[in-house]
C-alpha cells in the first residue's frame, strides 16, 4: 500500500506540472490571470496558479489516474481544529497537512465525487465566461437527472453548498475566485474615497445604510483612493453601527466603521485584511461580550479553522479587541438588569476559545474569559442604551479607545 | 345410601337404549325390556359396516376429499408393491368425469407396472377391511393399515352403487385377470360379480384399479394435483403421468369416455423426461423420473421392548411359542441378548427360566416396569429407508423452480421404541412466490400429508425454528416468510399419525428436536447463500452507481478542459470500474466472506442454479449488528457443534 501511494504521489507531480505548462500557455496572455496574481501576491508559490488553471489541473489529475486504471480522487484538506495550527510568527491560523481522500471507485463517495466534478465544470464556465454567480444559481446550473437513471446530480442546495466548500479547500482558492458570491452582507462608511468597478464611491455621503461590500474586492474590483481614515472600527451588528453612523462617529473620530452582520462575511474580512495592509489602518474590533463575539473577533485576527488556507489574504493578526469586555459592566455602572445569563452551550463554547493556541497564551483573554464565566453572564452591545441612546458612541467607545483598554 | 345410588346408576346404564329408562315405569305402555330382549339386539359390529358409518375416519368426508384419498391410498400401494418387487414404479392416474348431468359422479383409475396381485388375493385385498401385508410387521412402509384401497371402494359403492374393477396381471405373457367386486359391508366380506380373463392390459404386469364414485375434483391446495406434485417430489424414482378430467362439451355426448391410450402416454412420457422436469405434454402432466435407483428396501425388525405396551406385552407372553421368560425375551425382542434379559427379569423378581404361563398380571406389569428401568440399546436402524439428500435434491430439482436447493439427513432416532429418521430438504428463491409464507410440505415415509398442518409435529417444528437468524423473516408463531419450499420427511417403521386418515404426526419431543436439527442445518446453509446473493446485489449495485456517474465525470471533465476527451476518460473509468470491483470481490474471498459459498459450492447436498440477482427483491432480514456477525457466528457455531453431538451418540436409551 504504502508503494502505492508513493507512486501515485509521483504521478500526480508529473501530471500537474504537466499541466500547468499547458495552461499557462494558453492562459498566458490573458490579461485578468496577471492582475489576479499580483492581487494574490504573498500567497505560497503553489497558490499563485489562477483558480481557473487549478480547476483544469485537478480534471487532467482525474484523467490521468483514470488512463492508468488507478482510482481518481481528489484530496481535502481537512477543515477542523484538528487540522489547524497557529503560527506564532505571523500570528495567523494555518491549515494542516490532513486530507481527507474522495474517491471515485468507493461507494459512499462516488455521487460527492461526481458532484464535485459537476461543481468544478461549473466554476470554470463561469470562469470562462466571466461572469459571478451566486453559490444557489450554481446549484441550479448543476442540477439535472442523470442519463438514463431517475437520479439529480443534487437533490438539496445544501449538498451543493459543502462540495462548493470542499473545492474552495482543494483548489486553495476562494469561492469568490471561481465566481461565486454569497449575498452581500456588510456595510461601510467612512471619510474615503474609493473605485468600485470603475464607479467613484464617496464613503463619507453614503446616507444612512452605507456602502454594501460586495462579495469581491480583490484589487481588480475595488480600488482605495484618498482617505482621512486614522482607524477601522469593525462593529459586530447593524443594529448598532447604524447608531455609529447616525450619530456620525466616523466624522468625529476620522474612521472608516464598518459592520459584518455577525460573522463577517469573507469580502468583509479581505477588506479589513486590505484596510489594513495597503493603507496600514489599525483595525478595532467591537462585539458582544459572548463566547460568539470573542470568536468574531478570532476569526477577524487569526482567520477561521474552516479557511484557514485563506488566513494569509484574510486575517488581520494586528486587530485590537475593544469591547465588550466582561469587566465592562462595573466599570461603566451598568445594571444586572441588562445582562444576560449565559447558558451550557455558552460555557462549552467559552472554555473552547479559551483553550484555542492562539488564546491560550494570553493572560488577558484569559482573565476576560474567566470573568466572564465567574459572572456568569453574557452581554449584548445594546446593553449600552441602558444608560443612553448614544452612551455606546459618545462615551463607552471614546473612552475605551482614549484609554486605550484594548486586549490584543 | 352409598349401596342405593350405586344400584340405581347402574341400571340405567344397562338399559340406556330404552327411550323411556328415564320415566316412571308405571306409566309406560310397552313391556320393560328385559337383559333377553336387550341380548337381541346385541351382536357384534363389523369394521366395515363400523367405517361405512364413520367413512371420515378414513378421509371420505366430503366428495372432493373423496377422490384425494382414492387416489393416495392407490398410489401409495402401487409404490410400495413396486419397490417391493424391485420394479421402477410407472404409475398413471386418471380422473373422468362420466356425466354431464350428473356433475359429480366421477371414475378414478390408477394403474401400476408392479408384480400384480394373484387371483385368489384380489378378492381379499380390494373387498375386505382390514386386510393387508404391513399391519403385523415392524417395517417402513407407506400404507399401515390395510384399510385403505378397500374402504376406497366400500365408499364408491356406497355412492354409486357400482363395484370396483380391478385388472391385473401377475405373470408376464399370462392373460391379465379382470374382477368386479362389491362388497358386504355387514359382513366385511368380499363379493365378486364378474370375473373374467383378459388382455387389455398394457404392462408386462401390474394393477390397475378402477372406482366410480360421488366426487368432485379442483385444482390448488390439497387436491389431486398437489398430492402428485408432492409425491413426485419424495419418490423421484417413480415415473408418474395424471390425466385430469377434461372439460367435456355436448358435441362429446354420445363420445364414450376412455382411458388415455398407453401410446398417447408413452408419448407424453418421452417429452417430459427429455425436460427432466415437470412438464404437461397435450392433456397429460407427467412427473418424470430423475433418479434410477429404487431406494433400498427396508427391513423388518421385531419389536423394541421399550415400544411395547403393557397389553401388548401380556398378548405377545400369550402368544408366544416359548416356554420360558428368558426364551421370550431374548427372540421376540430386537436388542435383548442374555444379560439384558436378566436384569430384566431380575429387576421384576423373577428368572429367565420362569414358565411363561405362571406370569399374571401383577408379575407382567413389574416386568414391564424393569424394562422401562433397563438399560437396552436403541433398535437397529437399517429398517429404516430414507429417501437420501441426494433423491430429495431431485426430486425438488424437478417440480420447484427456485435457484438455490439443499437437504439434509438427520441421523436415525428413536421415539417410544420406534425407530424413525428425518430429513429436509429447502428450496428457495428463483420463481417462487416472494410474499407469502414459506410453504411446508410433509411426508411420512414418502407419503404427502395435505391436511391438517398445523396440528402436525412437523410444520410445529418448522414454526419453532427461528428463522430470523439466518436471514428469514418470520411472524410471531407462524412460519417463515420467504420464496421458500420446506420439504420435511419422517421415515419410520410406525409413524405416529394423530388420526387413521393419516393427515398429521402425533407431536413427540424425540421427533420435533430432530426436524429442528435438520431444519438448522439447512438454514445456516440458506443463511450463507441469501448472504452471499445480497453481496453480490450489491456488487452489481456498486457497479451500477460507477457507470451510472461516470458519464457525469466524462463530461465534467469535457467542459472544464475541451482538449480532454470526454468518450475517453468514459472509457478509462469504465475500465478501473470493472477493476476496482473486481478487486474488491477477491479482497472479501480473501477476507472469508466468500469462504462460506465456495463450501456451498462443494456441498454436494446444495444445488445453485444460475440466477439474475436483479431479479431477486428478497431483503436480507437486518442483523441488530453486522459488525460482529462473524463473532456471534463463532459463537454459535460452538454451542451447536455440542448441541448436535449431544443428540448425534444415540443415548437416548441409557
Amino acid at each position: 500500500m504504502a508503494k502505492k501511494k508513493v507512486v501515485r504521489k509521483v504521478v500526480k507531480k508529473v501530471v500537474r506540472k504537466k499541466a500547468i505548462t499547458a495552461q499557462t500557455k494558453k492562459t498566458g496572455t490573458k490579461k485578468k490571470t496577471s492582475s489576479q496574481k499580483n492581487a494574490g501576491g504573498k500567497r505560497r508559490p503553489a497558490m499563485k496558479l489562477a483558480a481557473r488553471e487549478r480547476i483544469v489541473t485537478l480534471a487532467h489529475e482525474v484523467a490521468e489516474m483514470a488512463a492508468q486504471v488507478d482510482d481518481p480522487f481528489v484530496d481535502i484538506p481537512t477543515r477542523a481544529l484538528s487540522n489547524v495550527a497557529f503560527n506564532e510568527k505571523s500570528r495567523i491560523i494555518e491549515m494542516g497537512d490532513n486530507t481527507q481522500r474522495r474517491s471515485f471507485f468507493n461507494l459512499s463517495q462516488a455521487k460527492k465525487f461526481m458532484q464535485t466534478m459537476l461543481i468544478a465544470s461549473g466554476c470554470s464556465e463561469l470562469l470562462d465566461q466571466e461572469k459571478t454567480t451566486s453559490i444557489r444559481d450554481l446549484f441550479y446550473h448543476c442540477k439535472h437527472t442523470i442519463e438514463g437513471t431517475k437520479e439529480n446530480t443534487f437533490d438539496e442546495q445544501d449538498e451543493s453548498d459543502t462540495i462548493i466548500e470542499d473545492l474552495e479547500v482543494a483548489l486553495a482558492s476562494l469561492r469568490e475566485e471561481l465566481g461565486l458570491f454569497a449575498e452581500p452582507k456588510g456595510a461601510m462608511v467612512g471619510p474615503m474615497t474609493i473605485v468600485d468597478k470603475g464607479d467613484v464611491i464617496d464613503l463619507s455621503r453614503m446616507g444612512s445604510g452605507g456602502y454594501a461590500i460586495p462579495s469581491i474586492v480583490e484589487g481588480e474590483v475595488i480600488k482605495f483612493q484618498k482617505h482621512k481614515a486614522k482607524f477601522v472600527l469593525l462593529i459586530e451588528k447593524g443594529a448598532v453601527w447604524r447608531r455609529f453612523n447616525e450619530d456620525r462617529f466616523w466624522e468625529k473620530h476620522k474612521c472608516v466603521i464598518v459592520h459584518g452582520g455577525g460573522q463577517p462575511p469573507r469580502g468583509v474580512r479581505r477588506l479589513l485584511h486590505r484596510l489594513n495592509q495597503e493603507l496600514k489602518l489599525p483595525v478595532y474590533v467591537l462585539v458582544d461580550n459572548d463566547p460568539w463575539g470573542y470568536y468574531i473577533y478570532s476569526v477577524v485576527k487569526q482567520g477561521s479553522i474552516s479557511l484557514a488556507f485563506e488566513s494569509q489574504r484574510m486575517a488581520v493578526p494586528d486587530a485590537r479587541f475593544v469591547g465588550m469586555s466582561s469587566f465592562d459592566a462595573e466599570k461603566f455602572g451598568l445594571s444586572k438588569d441588562v445582562t444576560i445569563a449565559v447558558t451550557v452551550q455558552d460555557i462549552r463554547r467559552a472554555n473552547e476559545i479559551k483553550n484555542y493556541p492562539w488564546f491560550a497564551k494570553k493572560r488577558a483573554w484569559q482573565r476576560e474569559i474567566d470573568h466572564m464565566l465567574k459572572l456568569g453572564v453574557k452581554l449584548e452591545l445594546e446593553a449600552l442604551s441602558s444608560k443612553d441612546f448614544s452612551f455606546i458612541t459618545e462615551i463607552y467607545l471614546p473612552r475605551k479607545l482614549k484609554a486605550g483598554e484594548f486586549l490584543d | 345410601m352409598p349401596t342405593l345410588s350405586r344400584m340405581t346408576k347402574k341400571r340405567p346404564a344397562k338399559s340406556a337404549r330404552g327411550a323411556s329408562a328415564a320415566k316412571p315405569r308405571k306409566k309406560s305402555a310397552a313391556p320393560s325390556p328385559t337383559a333377553e330382549t336387550l341380548a337381541e339386539k346385541q351382536r357384534e359390529i363389523s369394521v366395515s359396516e363400523f367405517f361405512a358409518k364413520n367413512r371420515h375416519l378414513l378421509g371420505f368426508d366430503n366428495p372432493r376429499k373423496a377422490v384425494l384419498t382414492t387416489v393416495k391410498e392407490a398410489v401409495d400401494n402401487a409404490l410400495d408393491a413396486c419397490e417391493e418387487a424391485g420394479i421402477l414404479p410407472e404409475i398413471h392416474v386418471e380422473i373422468e368425469q362420466l356425466s354431464e348431468v350428473n356433475e359429480t359422479r366421477y371414475r378414478v383409475t390408477i394403474q401400476d407396472n408392479g408384480p400384480g396381485i394373484v387371483r385368489k388375493q384380489i378378492d381379499n385385498i380390494f373387498g375386505k377391511l382390514l386386510y393387508g401385508s404391513k399391519f403385523h410387521q415392524m417395517k417402513m412402509s407407506r400404507g399401515q393399515q390395510g384399510i385403505g384401497i378397500s374402504a376406497a371402494g366400500m365408499y364408491g359403492l356406497m355412492t354409486t352403487g357400482k363395484p370396483m374393477v380391478i385388472t391385473s396381471r401377475s405373470r408376464k405373457n399370462k392373460p391379465a385377470h379382470h374382477v368386479e367386486l362389491a362388497m358386504d359391508t355387514r359382513k366385511n366380506k368380499p363379493e365378486v360379480t364378474v370375473d373374467v380373463e383378459t388382455d387389455d392390459f398394457p404392462e408386462h404386469t401390474g394393477t390397475r384399479v378402477s372406482i366410480e364414485m360421488e366426487g368432485r375434483y379442483t385444482r390448488g391446495r390439497t387436491s389431486v394435483d398437489e398430492y402428485l406434485e408432492q409425491t413426485a417430489i419424495a419418490n423421484p424414482h417413480a415415473r408418474i403421468t395424471f390425466r385430469a378430467p377434461a372439460k367435456r362439451n355436448d358435441e362429446d355426448e354420445n363420445g364414450e369416455v376412455t382411458l388415455l391410450p398407453a401410446e398417447d402416454r408413452q408419448a407424453a412420457v418421452a417429452r417430459a423426461q427429455q425436460e427432466s422436469r415437470t412438464t404437461k405434454v397435450g392433456e397429460v402432466l407427467v412427473f418424470p423420473r430423475t433418479v434410477d435407483e429404487l431406494p433400498p428396501e427396508p427391513v423388518e425388525i421385531k419389536p423394541h421392548p421399550k415400544g411395547v405396551e403393557l397389553g401388548s406385552l401380556m398378548q405377545m407372553m400369550k402368544r408366544s411359542e416359548h416356554a420360558k421368560l428368558g426364551g421370550f425375551l431374548r427372540n421376540e425382542f430386537c436388542r435383548v441378548g442374555p444379560g439384558v434379559a436378566k436384569a430384566i427379569v431380575e429387576g421384576a423378581g423373577l428368572t429367565t427360566q420362569t414358565w411363561l404361563k405362571t406370569v399374571g398380571h401383577d408379575e407382567a406389569e413389574r416386568l414391564y416396569q424393569s424394562i422401562q428401568r433397563a438399560k437396552i440399546m436403541a433398535p437397529p436402524l437399517d429398517c429404516l429407508a430414507p429417501i437420501g439428500p441426494k433423491q430429495i435434491l431431485a426430486g425438488l430439482l424437478k417440480g420447484v423452480r427456485a435457484e438455490f436447493f439443499t437437504a439434509s439427513m438427520r441421523p436415525p432416532a428413536v421415539y417410544r421404541g420406534n425407530p424413525f429418521q428425518i430429513e429436509v430438504g429447502l428450496a428457495f428463491g428463483g420463481e417462487l412466490p416472494n410474499d407469502s409464507a414459506a410453504r411446508v410440505i410433509r411426508f411420512a415415509n414418502r407419503v404427502p400429508l395435505l391436511y391438517q398442518q398445523s396440528a402436525c409435529a412437523l410444520y410445529k417444528a418448522v414454526v419453532e425454528t427461528k428463522w430470523r437468524n439466518y436471514g428469514v423473516s418470520q411472524g410471531k408463531s407462524a412460519g417463515p416468510e420467504a420464496p421458500m419450499v420446506i420439504m420435511i420427511h419422517m421415515a419410520s417403521v410406525w409413524a405416529p399419525f394423530t388420526s387413521e386418515s393419516k393427515e398429521a404426526i402425533a407431536d413427540y419431543d424425540e421427533i420435533g428436536k430432530e426436524i429442528r436439527l435438520a431444519l438448522k442445518e439447512c438454514g445456516r446453509k440458506l443463511a450463507s447463500y441469501v448472504r452471499k446473493r445480497a453481496r453480490i446485489k450489491r456488487e452489481s449495485q456498486k457497479r451500477d452507481i460507477f457507470t451510472r456517474y461516470i458519464g457525469e465525470v466524462a463530461r465534467a471533465l469535457h467542459v472544464i478542459d475541451p482538449t480532454l476527451d470526454a468518450a475517453r476518460v468514459r472509457d478509462d473509468l469504465k475500465v478501473v470500474a470493472r477493476h476496482r470491483t473486481e478487486l474488491a470481490d477477491e479482497m472479501a474471498a480473501e477476507n472469508g466472506d466468500m469462504d462460506a459459498l465456495g463450501a456451498l459450492a462443494r456441498d454436494e447436498h446444495t444445488v445453485i442454479l444460475d440466477s439474475d440477482c436483479e431479479g431477486g427483491e428478497f431483503q436480507l432480514e437486518p442483523r441488530d449488528d453486522e459488525l460482529n456477525t462473524d463473532q456471534k457466528m463463532r459463537k454459535k457455531k460452538s454451542k451447536r457443534s455440542k448441541q448436535s453431538s449431544a443428540s448425534d451418540d444415540g443415548s437416548l436409551f441409557e
